[in-house]
């Protein structure tokens, strides 16, 4: 069996989760490293060697260290080409070019206004942080002006890049996972019909299940 | 082969990133410009090529994309033959170039964008430039350059040892940031700088500029 792979950082961060998603959709076995960022463990040097704006998640394996969640799904999903969800990246040019299409969609359209309402109604009042109420009017402006587009997209497609569950679509879920399970936003989904239905259906995949019990298991002890 | 078309405005960053890829692959292509003014953008044949009502729109015969990274990188591997090499053949360096193209995706723009918006594009449409937004961003930007600066200590180029879309796609923002008090910014850190220097020299990309001239 093949040397798993490293996943540095807490399974709750969005971005560590999409990387999760990716590795499950993929029959890959990782190790989940933690990260303590309470503690700032990761604005040390020692982890800012491996990922120089002290982000996480970072990743390694046996041949390659990398970081951004979008890049190590891409190299993931190309490596074990051949395991797991084999149309996770596409099969052909002209499916790949749809794939990075919509996963830019959703990370120059989407993420912005998402991840600004995940932070302000989500992890803001765990933090103790106040809540900036400019930000979240308009950062849901702009979500449902995107989820506008998607509706019409998915009335013409079961998912956003074609008829198979992509990259794309799977870069959605973790900011998704939050508006819909501890937000009052999560309206803006379920009340779309044909995102509605995409949303069920992206989210009910095993994979999908697996990184939200990850997220709800309690924290690793520090030594 | 078919007609390549882009669609939109020579002078708006994301554009230019598709075109600095067509003329860096020494492709030919039609420039079909897309009045923002008049709300073309918004009508619904561009709609149809860009849901989301942005530029650019591209077409390569029947196939058509938006998004301006998801163009470079289908021009890039589609055309991989032509040109200048943008994308690097072995896995592995092809992923450290992944991870760059994404820091300049989600660490470098969203300051970049911002900070052209608020010296270049405010001004364009007579609107002023906020003082203490511009002082902001730029202490941001800065954080990410200095991560830049120790990166490019190590490598020549922002991907790996030689030029690709990590480094390219810099080049619009760049342009215009290079024309600002940001200037400042690159200026004072060397490797920075020097890279700078190197991609802005390049042939193709001073063809993208001369189209704001045209």
């Amino acid at each position: 069996m093949a040397t798993p792979v490293k996943v540095y950082g807490p399974p709750m961060s969005t971005a560590v989760s999409r990387v999760l998603a990716c590795l499950l959709e993929k029959d890959v076995n990782f190790q989940l490293i933690p990260v303590d960022m309470s503690k700032g463990e990761h604005k040390k040097p020692d982890y800012l060697k491996i990922q120089p704006f002290g982000q996480v998640p970072s990743f390694q394996d046996e041949s390659i260290s990398l970081f951004e969640s979008r890049a190590i799904c891409r190299y993931v999903s190309e490596k074990y080409a051949n395991q797991g969800n084999k149309r996770l990246y596409g099969t052909n040019p002209l499916e790949k070019a749809s794939i990075e299409q919509w996963l830019e969609a959703e990370g120059q359209s989407f993420n912005p206004p998402s991840s600004a309402l995940v932070f302000q109604l989500a992890f803001a009042p765990r933090m103790k942080l106040k809540q900036d109420l400019g930000v979240i009017k308009q950062s849901e402006e702009k979500l449902a002006k995107v989820l506008d587009v998607y509706e019409q997209r998915l009335g013409e497609s079961r998912f956003l890049a074609g008829d198979e569950f992509t990259l794309a679509d799977l870069s959605h879920l973790p900011n998704t996972q939050y508006l819909v399970s501890v937000t009052e936003k999560g309206e803006m989904f379920t009340k779309r019909k044909n995102v509605g239905r995409w949303w069920s259906e992206i989210s009910g995949r095993d994979s999908w299940k697996k990184v939200v019990d990850l997220q709800k298991a309690p924290p690793p002890k520090s030594a | 082969m078919a007609v390549l078309k882009v669609h939109g405005s020579p002078f708006s960053t994301a554009v230019m990133r598709v075109v600095a890829a067509l003329y860096e692959k020494e492709l030919e292509f039609e420039f079909v410009t897309i009045d923002m003014k008049a709300g073309q953008h918004k009508s619904e044949a561009f709609l149809a090529l860009n849901p989301f009502g942005q530029i650019p729109a591209f077409e390569d015969g029947d196939l058509k994309l938006f998004e301006s990274r998801a163009i470079t990188q289908y021009i890039a591997h589609e055309y991989a033959s032509n040109g200048t090499q943008l994308i690097c053949p072995d896995s592995k360096k092809m992923a450290i170039m992944s991870v760059w193209i994404e820091v300049e995706a989600h660490q470098y723009d969203p300051h970049a964008a911002k900070l052209c918006y608020e010296l270049f594009y405010k001004p364009m449409f007579g609107q002023t430039t906020d003082p203490a937004a511009v002082e902001d961003l730029e202490a941001k930007l800065g954080k990410v350059l200095d991560v830049y600066e120790a990166r490019l200590t190590q490598s020549k180029y922002l991907g790996g040892d030689c030029l690709g879309l990590a480094d390219l796609h810099h080049l619009p923002t760049l342009h215009y940031l290079l024309g600002s008090s940001a200037k400042k910014l690159f200026d004072s850190r060397p490797h920075v700088s020097a890279w700078v220097a190197d991609i802005t020299a390049r042939p193709a990309w001073a063809k993208v500029i001369a189209m704001q001239k045209s």
